[in-house]
């Protein structure tokens, strides 16, 4: 518990580091926020009506008074407001956000469900022709774009099976289920394809050293089965890599997967993100990536943890 | 007595073509119920394939049996050939009838479940127990292996447990089925010698109670002299001398056992220690005086300091040149921590180590446990022996590699090795290559940490023989840390024992091998195998080593000293 604490102060250091990163990288951008905002017609402001919208955009203050107030409303919980939605930062962020969570919890689920088995089942025919097809199919999965994928799986389900994937606007869980799962299932399988080959082959190389491990002889030397050997004793020693790469990947795939959402018309973080980037909306850059860095520390903290509910060693100390 | 199994013209080999590739060629033994079987052999002589064939666990090892026959007497009356038994009839026979214990209590255990979850898996697996039945049976294995607060420990992780401990969780495991036939390889190699002589103490014990056989692995003659009916010596896959314990030791016919014999250093109290060198007028060239070395406990949200482990603890000694002294001692007796402290590798926390300027800058060197560990995979040895002199700022150029070719044909290797890198190198090769860096700069004082106890007993003779020529020839005085007495009583001049953080005795070594007076000193000796000593009983002792924790700010009493004889001094024990 502790340590859940210890790791929760460190949370708005980090935060504050990111918040400064972002707030002047996003400023050496040439550009105009207006400018961006209005497009061609800002050529027809005059100055007077161009400095009154900055000022209430507050784009005419100093950087530092500008990142200064910016902290301080974070500390209210206000990220200021979109400069493309005219709605409260958050609020555009926590709409999409449903959907991006959602993609990135079936991806695991999908690459952890078929990479784990998949790799136990090459480490324990290491080297055998079932071993190489894995990882032949490993490497393919890992190594052919989401785009690719993507596009295949629409056109296999539009041209051969005569069904369109459902598209459009975002139908949430707990509204539709079945609808909301139609509309899902294709880019969390595009998503967690690569990602199951990743764990796939983390899974076999961290098994294949585990199943040489002294403690795997010692039960065998006890009777017990393949079944027991591999299941109990060698899989939750050889889980520890699996679980670090499956934080970072779910931490990634939690900023978004722009290329999925755009193929699949899905309105998730990833684009979200993307747009406001193009049209200089601060506010909400600002905003995205806060919130992505929070992601990501949660996640690690998760992980962490995860660890410690796998190893007894680093549960309870020692060596 | 019935013949339990029987092995004949056993073949074993590895890889893609096993024929080929053979490791042991041909062993053929009986062993009788109930009777004990040492397989004495080096590294590489086929000792371990030989003891997991009979249990086909070779087989998960990337090993095959090519010819040959096992012959299993199961309890049921019937005869098994375990080399034809498919996977679900070994699984069987692997815990019921054919126990199995190994070499590295630290990794032999599962550790992610607990001990007792272990154990309860072997009753589970081999009596079809379960739940409290099993939880039970798993306690009651515990105490009989003469572990305390069984019921609390079987909650206990692996990691939580010393490896004597642990070791005996393995056994209690083994126990599980009451096997009739124990294999263990090398049980007790990697656990202190007091804590060996418990579990060798324990494992005839229960070989008494259940009447059961056994297959000993070890390298250690003088450890199987005391439990084995009958002895196998091998060498290169073969079984080059087999019989009854006493005709083997006593009389033995092949070269090799005679070799071993005479290369194992066997302990014999003192009698063995050198006559030479060691001048105890001249003045020190390391003072080390009220040494203390603590590491801090922290505790809690903000770290605060709850106390220190007190590793080392008011140590004082004197190393005179040309002399070896050794410190002896169990693990996390301080030992190690005292030589890294007088090289600077750890802090002193208090008191004064003086080491003189002798011949060059740098007078003290250190040469480490693992040859394996301790080069640089990546450097070639001539980038390995410049390492030190670049470190202290010199050049490398044409006198300098004359110094490496000068000391790699001092310690035996020729000058082709400068090209080659560690891995083409043996053990014992390697140690010689750590030791040629180590004199590389003209040490007064080399500190030599367990540097021979990961090598082979023939392996180990001659790095001996090379470190007591090297200090002839160059004046060195040595500081030899080590566990094992039996080389220590070979290479040292002057003893010092160890104790939890404290020098307990310490003197000429013949006076303290041979007439040990505190009683740390007396039970570690006792503790030491020995063929002259082969017909005593060891009984089983559960002393166990105090904690190292103390509370923040506890110094320990002052040391009180008695004399004992002429160079010979002693730690006043507290009587409790």
């Amino acid at each position: 518990m502790n340590y859940i604490t210890q790791r929760l102060l460190t949370f708005p250091l980090v935060l504050l580091g990111v918040s400064l990163l972002v707030f002047f990288a996003i400023r050496l951008v040439p550009g105009d926020a207006i400018i961006a905002m209005l497009g061609t017609e800002a050529g027809l402001l005059t100055d007077a009506q161009r400095e009154s919208l900055a000022a209430y955009f507050g784009l005419d203050q100093p950087i530092i008074v500008q990142y200064g107030r910016w902290l301080a409303g974070l500390f209210e919980g206000n990220l200021g407001i979109s400069v493309i939605y005219g709605k409260p930062v958050l609020e555009v962020i926590l709409m999409r956000f449903p959907l991006t969570l959602e993609l990135a919890l079936l991806s695991m689920l999908i690459a952890l469900v078929v990479g784990i088995p998949a790799g136990v089942f090459a480490a324990t025919r290491a080297d055998r022709p079932s071993d190489l097809a894995v990882r032949v199919f490993a490497m393919l999965g890992q190594s052919t774009p989401s785009f690719v994928v993507g596009l295949l799986l629409i056109y296999f389900l539009s041209v051969v099976f005569r069904a369109l994937p459902a598209m459009g606007s975002f139908t949430p869980l707990f509204v539709d289920p079945i609808g909301n799962l139609s509309q899902m299932i294709l880019p969390a399988i595009t998503l967690g394809l690569s990602f199951a080959a990743a764990v796939t082959r983390i899974s076999r190389s961290a098994m294949l050293d585990v199943l040489s491990d002294d403690y795997v002889r010692t039960a065998r030397s006890k009777g017990a089965s393949q079944r027991d050997v591999v299941w109990r004793h060698a899989l939750p020693n050889a889980l520890i890599p699996v679980v670090t790469l499956s934080g970072v990947e779910f931490g990634y795939l939690l900023g978004g997967a722009v290329i999925v959402e755009q193929i699949f018309a899905l309105p998730g973080l990833g684009r979200l993100t993307l747009d406001a980037i193009s049209q200089r909306d601060y506010p909400l850059v600002q905003g995205a990536v806060l919130f992505i860095a929070f992601n990501f520390l949660v996640v690690n903290l998760i992980v962490d943890l995860a660890y410690a509910a796998l190893d007894p060693r680093i549960r309870l100390g020692g060596k | 007595m019935s013949t339990l199994l029987g092995v004949h013209d056993l073949h074993v080999g590895f890889g893609r073509d096993p024929q080929d590739n053979e490791v042991v060629k041909g062993v053929s033994f009986e062993l009788a119920a109930g009777k004990t079987l040492a397989i004495v052999g080096e590294s590489g002589s086929g000792k371990s394939v030989t003891a997991l064939s009979v249990n086909r666990l070779v087989d998960f090892g990337g090993g095959r049996i090519t010819r040959g026959t096992i012959t299993l007497q199961r309890a049921d009356g019937t005869a098994v050939d375990i080399t034809a038994a498919d996977e679900p009839a070994l699984q069987r026979i692997r815990g019921r009838e054919i126990g199995m214990i190994f070499q590295e209590p630290m990794t032999s255990l599962n550790p992610v479940h607990t001990v007792g979850a272990q154990i309860e898996e072997a009753f589970r697996l081999n009596r079809g127990l379960g739940g409290a039945a099993a939880t039970r049976a798993a306690r009651e294995a515990l105490e009989r292996v003469r572990i305390p607060d069984a019921a609390q420990r079987l909650k206990y992780y692996p990691h939580q447990l010393s490896g004597g401990m642990r070791q005996r969780v393995m056994i209690a495991m083994v126990l599980a089925s009451n096997p009739r036939l124990l294999i263990a390889d090398e049980p007790t190699t990697a656990l202190d010698v007091t804590v060996q002589a418990q579990i060798m103490a324990l494992l005839a014990e229960l070989r008494e109670e259940l009447d059961m056989a056994m297959i000993f692995i070890t390298h250690d003659i003088g450890l199987v002299a005391g439990i084995a009916d009958d002895i196998m010596v091998m060498q290169h896959g073969v079984a080059v001398e087999q019989g009854k314990l006493d005709a083997v030791l006593d009389n033995p016919q092949h070269d090799y056992t005679r070799h071993l014999l005479k290369a194992v250093p066997h302990f014999t109290s003192g009698r063995a220690v050198r006559s030479d060198g060691g001048s105890p007028a001249v003045a020190p060239i390391v003072t080390v005086d009220n040494l203390a070395v603590r590491f801090p406990v922290a505790k809690g949200l903000f770290r605060r300091r709850s106390g220190a482990v007190h590793a080392v603890d008011g140590v004082d000694f004197d190393l005179r040149p040309g002399e070896t002294l050794a410190i002896v001692g169990e693990s996390g007796s301080g030992k190690s921590t005292t030589a890294r402290a007088i090289l600077g590798l750890v802090k002193a926390t208090r008191g004064r180590i003086e080491a003189k300027a002798g011949r060059s800058g740098r007078p003290v060197q250190m040469v480490f446990q693992d040859p394996y560990a301790s080069l640089n995979p990546r450097l070639t040895v001539e980038a390995l022996l410049a390492e030190p002199a670049i470190a202290a700022g010199q050049r490398v150029d044409a006198k300098l590699r004359q110094r490496m070719v000068f000391l790699l044909e001092r310690v035996g290797l020729t000058k082709d090795a400068l090209s080659r890198y560690p891995h083409q190198f043996s053990g014992g090769q390697r140690q010689r290559l750590c030791i040629a860096r180590a004199l590389m700069l003209n040490p007064d004082v080399v500190v030599l940490d367990e540097a021979v106890s990961a090598l082979d007993v023939s392996v180990q003779a001659r790095v001996l023989e090379l470190l007591i020529d090297l200090q002839h020839e160059f004046g060195l005085a040595y500081l030899f840390i080590s566990h094992d007495m039996a080389v220590v009583e070979r290479i040292a001049h002057r003893v010092a024992v160890m104790y939890a953080g404290q020098i307990v005795e310490i003197g000429k070594a013949a006076a303290v091998l041979g007439a040990p007076q505190h009683s740390y000193t007396k039970r570690l000796i006792a503790a030491v195998p020995a063929i002259e000593r082969r017909r005593q009983h060891f009984s089983v002792d559960v002393t166990q080593v105090p904690s190292l924790v103390r509370p923040s700010g506890f110094e320990p009493p002052a040391a009180r000293w008695r004399e004992a004889g002429e160079d010979h001094r002693v730690r006043v024990e507290e009587v409790a």
